[in-house]
């Protein structure tokens, strides 16, 4: 039988690494597959997971405005492609909800909230130069 | 090997819908129930003669077949309340037509019932929020199939007033349809002065909320032809998967309809070509778009250009979403069922004023999750 880790789960794992600042992805220990979000084994080879640091660097796959009544700004909703290949839903900041375009080079960048931490994105230093 | 689907050795031999609309006062059990009894009525069957039940209640943790089966007074040796979403009802047919093929079953009933609109005036949903996405504050379903509008029209160019004309043909075809909920007249202009919701889709791009029940009734052919309605044949059924989440999806212009609907139509003998009326799962505006292409009624990206002027509405070169789909006759929480009971009705020539000529094949599409799961039915009469 598998013995569970004294870590706890996955989730609990990158909640860890997110709370002592490094956002850290999975992958496969044979194939060298990257995997997002956080599982136990490694989608379609079952092979176990390592964590590894992600380079924070993604590109923009697809985005969307989510309008809200005012006071309450628009909030962006993007599909960030990580550099490593796996794909998560995130935000952009630092450039209007609504003008997110795809292609749009960005970098993560982590933050607190009341029950954990989050990965965000900002427009690259390139893109914006 | 050629795909072994028992082609046309089962048929669909009753139909019904009750409650479209608003059904005030009603449980989704009551619904679905009434449904059930009529359209095995249609066929002179009764809930006597049912050992295949095929049910989905948003209600139930169990899912809801004991509970209806209870009600009704069936005894079901199959007990199938599996649920991918709005689609299980196509995956239901495809099942049902094996199990009766095999002999398990003699008389399969598929039923569904809800009163979102009148019980909670939303949809209604019992998912657990996935924490990788839900901390981002997406609006779930509709953001989903926004990313999958904004990429699409990134690629290919597809336009806002392309959308417009989806949600302008179903409008169509819903004023020549009785049980159609919303029948009053839809302009171009109204629909791109609605409001913004989650970019590209706004408030006209989204299916009804509105209660509703439907049931289908099958048996194998044999039996079909000594019963009280004209069979209509199920000549293909086929159903993928790929993913749960959008953020989980392959290629968000590619639904795995694409696999699923190919071989629906194989199995049936059938190209794009000898389809005469298409019932299609328009949850969002870019939905018919996206499945249009993965049937192969157009080349993946020509979607938008296909659905312009008109094509889809009534008049137009594809007979689409004749009871005015999810956008404008009904959408009670899932809608896969009701795309079947139109297309039944449309091959047996009972669709009045928007009775498609001459129609001989059909296809019906139920379309679950975020694009996350496909089935498809194709149906079809001498």
């Amino acid at each position: 039988m598998t013995t569970p880790t004294e870590a706890g789960g996955p989730d609990l794992q990158y909640q860890g690494h997110l709370a002592a600042g490094r956002f850290m992805i999975q992958r496969g220990v044979t194939s060298g597959v990257a995997v997002f979000y956080p599982r136990t084994v490694a989608p379609g080879t079952g092979e176990a997971l390592e964590w590894v640091e992600a380079s924070g660097r993604g590109t923009v796959y697809a985005s969307t405005c989510v309008r809200k009544r005012p006071p309450e700004a628009d909030v962006n909703i993007a599909l960030i492609d990580l550099e490593e290949g796996p794909r998560m839903m995130s935000r952009v900041e630092g450039i209007a909800a609504d003008a997110v375009p795809i292609g749009l080079a960005v970098t993560a960048r982590i933050v607190a909230q009341d029950d954990g931490h989050l990965v965000v994105f900002d427009p690259a230093d390139e893109a914006v130069a | 090997m050629s795909d072994p689907f028992p082609r046309a050795r089962t048929a669909i031999v009753g139909a019904a819908t009750f409650g479209l609309g608003r059904c005030p006062g009603y449980e989704p059990r009551d619904m679905a129930a009434i449904a059930a009894r009529d359209a095995l009525a249609e066929a002179g069957l009764s809930f006597a003669d049912v050992d295949g039940l095929f049910f989905t209640g948003s209600d139930d943790t169990f899912g809801g077949a004991m509970n209806l089966a209870q009600y009704c007074g069936i005894r079901p040796k199959v007990a199938d309340n599996s649920r991918t979403g709005g689609n299980v009802f196509e995956s239901y047919v495809e099942r049902a037509a094996w199990l009766l093929d095999a002999g398990l079953i003699d008389c399969a009933l598929i039923a569904y019932g809800s009163n979102q609109a009148s019980a909670t005036g939303k949809l209604s949903s019992t998912a657990r929020p996935f924490v990788y996405e839900a901390a981002y504050r997406p609006l779930l379903p509709l953001t989903g199939y926004a990313l999958a509008a904004q990429r699409h029209m990134h690629l290919y160019g597809t336009t806002k007033r392309q959308l417009g004309e989806v949600a302008l043909a179903a409008r169509k075809w819903a004023q020549l349809n009785p049980e159609a909920f919303v029948r009053t007249p839809l302009t171009m202009d109204e629909y791109l002065g609605a409001r913004m919701i989650s970019d590209p889709l706004g408030k006209l791009d989204c299916c009804l909320v509105t209660d509703g029940a439907a049931a289908v009734v099958m048996t194998r052919a044999d039996r079909a032809r000594d019963l009280a309605t004209a069979p209509v044949a199920v000549l293909g059924a086929a159903s993928m998967t790929t993913h749960s989440q959008i953020s989980a999806m392959p290629e968000l212009t590619v639904t795995p309809l694409a696999e699923c609907g190919p071989r629906a139509l194989a199995q049936a003998g059938l190209s794009p070509d000898d389809i005469d009326v298409v019932q299609l799962y328009d949850a969002f505006t870019i939905n018919p778009i996206l499945f249009l292409e993965d049937l192969g009624f157009c080349p993946k990206g020509e979607g938008g250009r296909f659905v312009d002027d008109g094509a889809i509405a009534p008049g137009g070169g594809l007979a689409v979403n004749t009871n005015g789909g999810g956008l404008s006759c009904t959408h009670p929480g899932m809608y896969g069922l009701f795309t079947i009971v139109e297309a039944v009705r449309q091959l047996r020539g009972e669709c009045g004023d928007r009775q498609v000529k001459d129609a001989r094949h059909a296809i019906a599409q139920g379309n679950g999750g975020v694009l996350s799961s496909q089935a498809v039915v194709v149906l079809g009469v001498d």
